[in-house]
């Protein structure tokens, strides 16, 4: 406990090892968040989910923040059903068996941008006869544009900057520009807006309902992907997925090889010479293409991955460092002490060799999760991410694909990086200070 | 496998009837069968993996049964034939496929196959690649991407090296100097890989500022003109390259500052110190003569680095090197191009492990090949 407590303070006189250790618990902290906010099926639902989830976001947009940076506001995303918004749907029956339904939606557009879409989506009642509905565009000025009339279904998309119509009689410019463009500038015009769908049924139980729904061109903290996917999900299950693989494969690779060694060294014979044998062997085994191959062929699960990386982590030049010391730890006196009394092997590996080592086990072990944590982005940047859970790695790959930096969405490659630098650096400041604590001949230096 | 921890056969006892040409001899005899043995299990190893225990075979052939039914289906002569004379013409395309890939013979016969080609370097045809002129050849298609490769790797590997080891003999001088100090803080950065920095290299050269391609090896279509064509290849290497030196540059040189320390408090430094000896001259004989062996080791190992390429940086960069060929190659199940590379590679190590017991004993004088000095 005291010695504890002496490593503690020792800890807290380095700078970096604070900054680390801070970053880290923070790290978890967020990690415990997610995993409780966003449930694991949840999280695989919404990741894997399509448009039917996502359809109220836009594409490749920004995060909120960016705003920030510049005067000119961009326009957020927003939708209007009966729920939420300004709609305002009037039935009035006519005489002869058809009803006139119209609604109104209202909104307040400030933005000094365009917005990337707007769309209807229309979910309508009728057995025989389709509804028919116009919709007209009314401008904070008062002008009134007729966008398109048409007759729908029970589920349909009306996407404005879609509707040829509309595009031809706007003279084939964008029809998002067009309508938010005053007549004689360019820039966007403020004010109330109001969309107008008047439509009349055919059908005594025939009715129409729809949703407007505006696709900014910022969204959320962390922006959205090509697939409307909100980013945050992903960078926040990101969180857990790195610490555990990173720390699970750093924990699982160190202490296997250090057990390894202890076994190696203090039976010696032909099992030392087997470790020393197969250790030889891993090293002209490439460990990339290995773990490329089991991704391709076999598996791409995130578990499968781990325990193949940790199996070849297990025999590399660490073992070798390990039985060096334990060679040496093995003729101490303590040891000749304990063989005295009668202790039996097991007792002498686990109870005696290895405590030993702890100190010099842990630097190492802090010090290599980074790297296990840059390798499950590296696979998944090659395209071997795990199918299901969102990682950081496959935001970045999914950013590549589509070209993200070509396009300008810096967003979306930088918000994972910064991440899995982050993560990086916390462990390795933390484990390059522990590394100067407990081995003291570095200390001085 | 370093020659310094692992004393050769014993040969002592016999001492001084034996002459030293024996016991060098006996010494190289054994030590290259334990390597080579080493080289075949590596690489048999590596093939039961490209073949999954026969489960990449189940692959294959599912897709050799779907093209040839799918080319029966397209073909207008196919539909004339009766059922039957169609189902026996599709069974023998299946095994003509089947044969050609090598899928006939047992998966066993097969991996046993691949070794002994592999071991004499018989590097046979790809399933499935081809080289950029064409050739089945799995010699030709690494012999094409070899040069790309050692380009990339080359440059910034070997300046990578000499920059580091230049820096920290400096640095070690003025140990305790605020750049000593920046560098120690730094090196943690180096837990990123390579492409991590290639990515924000790429955002700010090609992306932001626009100055330097964002990937490719040469402009489309290349220059005619030979110096064109060299500044345009040297243009694209900026980035990759920097990224490699860039992703390893810290650690390095804190690594090599931290060895050089250890090795100048060591008395004979002292002593040297004491009678005054100028600072280059303690520097060439008394700390960079007794870490040679380790400088070359270090330096060996990294030749061999630099052969097998890096295939996440070149994947990023799009350089058309060994690295991303050999991801093609697996993405592609082409086991043959897969056991090429790994043999080639296997190869390298082993020769540079084994002659690196020799080059100790030219440049360190207590050390003797195959001898122990107890």
């Amino acid at each position: 406990m005291n010695t504890f407590k002496k490593n503690v303070r020792e800890i807290l006189r380095y700078p970096s090892a604070i900054i680390g250790s801070v970053v880290i618990l923070i790290l978890i902290g967020v990690a415990i968040y997610a995993v409780i906010a966003i449930p694991y099926q949840k999280a695989i639902t919404l990741w894997r989910g399509g448009e039917d989830v996502w359809y109220r976001n836009p594409k490749y947009a920004a995060p909120e923040w960016i705003d920030w940076l510049s005067t000119k506001k961009q326009p957020r995303s927003f939708y209007i059903n009966s729920t939420t918004g300004k709609m305002d749907k009037v039935v009035t029956p006519n005489g002869d068996g058809t009803t006139g339904i119209n609604i109104t939606y209202t909104f307040n557009y400030t933005a000094d941008y365009f917005p990337q879409e707007m769309s209807l989506y229309f979910t309508d009642k009728f057995d025989q006869k389709q509804p028919f509905v116009t919709i007209d565009w009314l401008t904070p000025d008062g002008r009134k544009l007729r966008i398109d009339n048409f007759a729908v279904d029970t589920q349909q998309t009306f996407r404005f900057s879609q509707d040829m119509n509309l595009v031809n009689s706007l003279g084939g410019t964008n029809p998002m520009e067009a309508l938010f463009t005053g007549i004689d500038s360019k820039n966007v015009v403020k004010g109330t807006y109001k969309v107008v769908v008047t439509g009349i049924t055919f059908e005594p139980n025939s009715d129409i309902s729809a949703e407007f729904v505006l696709h900014g061109t910022v969204f959320g903290l962390a922006g959205t992907d090509h697939m409307r996917r909100d980013l945050m999900v992903a960078l926040l299950w990101g969180v857990p997925i790195a610490l555990i693989f990173g720390l699970a494969a750093a924990l699982g690779t160190s202490v296997l090889t250090m057990i390894i060694a202890a076994f190696g060294a203090w039976y010696g014979g032909w099992l030392d010479e087997l470790i020393q044998r197969i250790t030889e062997v891993n090293l002209v085994l490439p460990f990339l293409s290995i773990l490329i191959m089991i991704g391709t062929f076999y598996s791409r699960s995130i578990w499968v991955i781990l325990g193949a990386t940790i199996a070849l982590s297990i025999f590399t030049g660490a073992i070798k460092g390990y039985r060096a010391i334990f060679l040496q730890v093995r003729e101490s006196m303590y040891i000749e002490a304990a063989r005295a009394y009668g202790a039996s092997d097991m007792r002498i590996v686990f109870q005696y060799l290895i405590p030993r080592m702890i100190p010099l086990l842990i630097p190492g072990l802090v010090s290599s999760v980074p790297s296990f944590v840059f390798l499950e982005a590296s696979l998944a940047v090659l395209g071997l991410g795990d199918p299901v859970l969102p990682t950081w790695g496959k935001i970045i790959d999914d950013a590549w694909a589509n070209g993200a930096l070509y396009k300008g969405y810096y967003y979306w490659i930088l918000e994972p990086a910064v991440l899995l630098m982050l993560t990086g650096l916390a462990f390795a400041l933390l484990g390059f200070a522990l590394d100067r604590i407990f081995n003291p001949r570095l200390r001085g230096m | 496998m370093t020659a310094g921890t692992e004393p050769g056969p014993d040969t002592g006892k016999k001492k001084l009837s034996n002459g030293t040409f024996a016991r060098v001899a006996r010494y190289t005899g054994v030590r290259l069968l334990t390597l080579f043995a080493t080289v075949v299990v590596g690489v048999y190893l590596t093939i039961l993996i490209a073949n999954m225990g026969g489960y990449v075979d189940q692959i294959m052939k599912n897709d050799i049964i779907e093209n040839v039914t799918q080319a029966m289906a397209n073909d207008p002569a196919a539909r004339k034939m009766t059922p039957e004379v169609r189902k026996q013409l599709i069974e023998e395309r299946i095994a003509l496929g089947e044969k050609k890939l090598g899928l006939d013979t047992p998966v066993v016969v097969r991996d046993f196959r691949y070794l002994s080609n592999a071991l004499r370097l018989e590097l046979g045809h790809a399933l499935l690649m081809t080289s950029d002129s064409g050739s089945r050849q799995v010699r030709l298609i690494i012999l094409e991407r070899l040069p790309a490769t050692l380009l990339l790797m080359g440059t910034s590997e070997i300046s990578l090296f000499f920059v580091s080891v230049f820096l920290a003999l400096t640095l070690s001088r003025k140990y305790g100097s605020i750049w000593d100090k920046l560098t120690i803080g730094l090196s943690p950065t180096s837990a990123a890989p390579p492409w991590f920095y290639g990515i924000f290299l790429i955002l700010i050269f090609a992306a932001i500022f626009k100055i330097l391609p964002f990937g490719g090896m040469v402009d489309t279509p290349p220059p005619t003109n030979v110096i064109d064509y060299i500044l345009s290849i040297l243009r694209h290497l900026v980035l990759p390259a920097s990224s490699l030196i860039l992703s390893a540059i810290f650690l390095s040189i804190y690594n090599w500052r931290t060895f050089f320390l250890i090795y100048s408090s060591e008395d004979y430094v002292d002593m040297a110190k004491a009678k005054g000896l100028p600072a280059r001259d303690i520097e060439r004989r008394y700390i960079l003569r007794p870490t040679l062996p380790t400088i070359i080791t270090q330096f060996a190992l990294l030749l061999i680095t630099v052969w097998t390429g890096a295939t996440i940086t070149e994947t990023v960069f799009l350089w058309p090197g060994l690295g991303r060929t050999l991801f093609r190659a697996i993405g592609l199940y082409d086991i043959p191009v897969i056991v090429g590379s790994t043999i080639i590679y296997a190869y390298l190590l082993a020769l540079t492990v084994f002659l690196l017991d020799f080059v100790y004993a030219l440049v360190d004088p207590r050390v003797k090949v195959g001898g122990n000095q107890s």
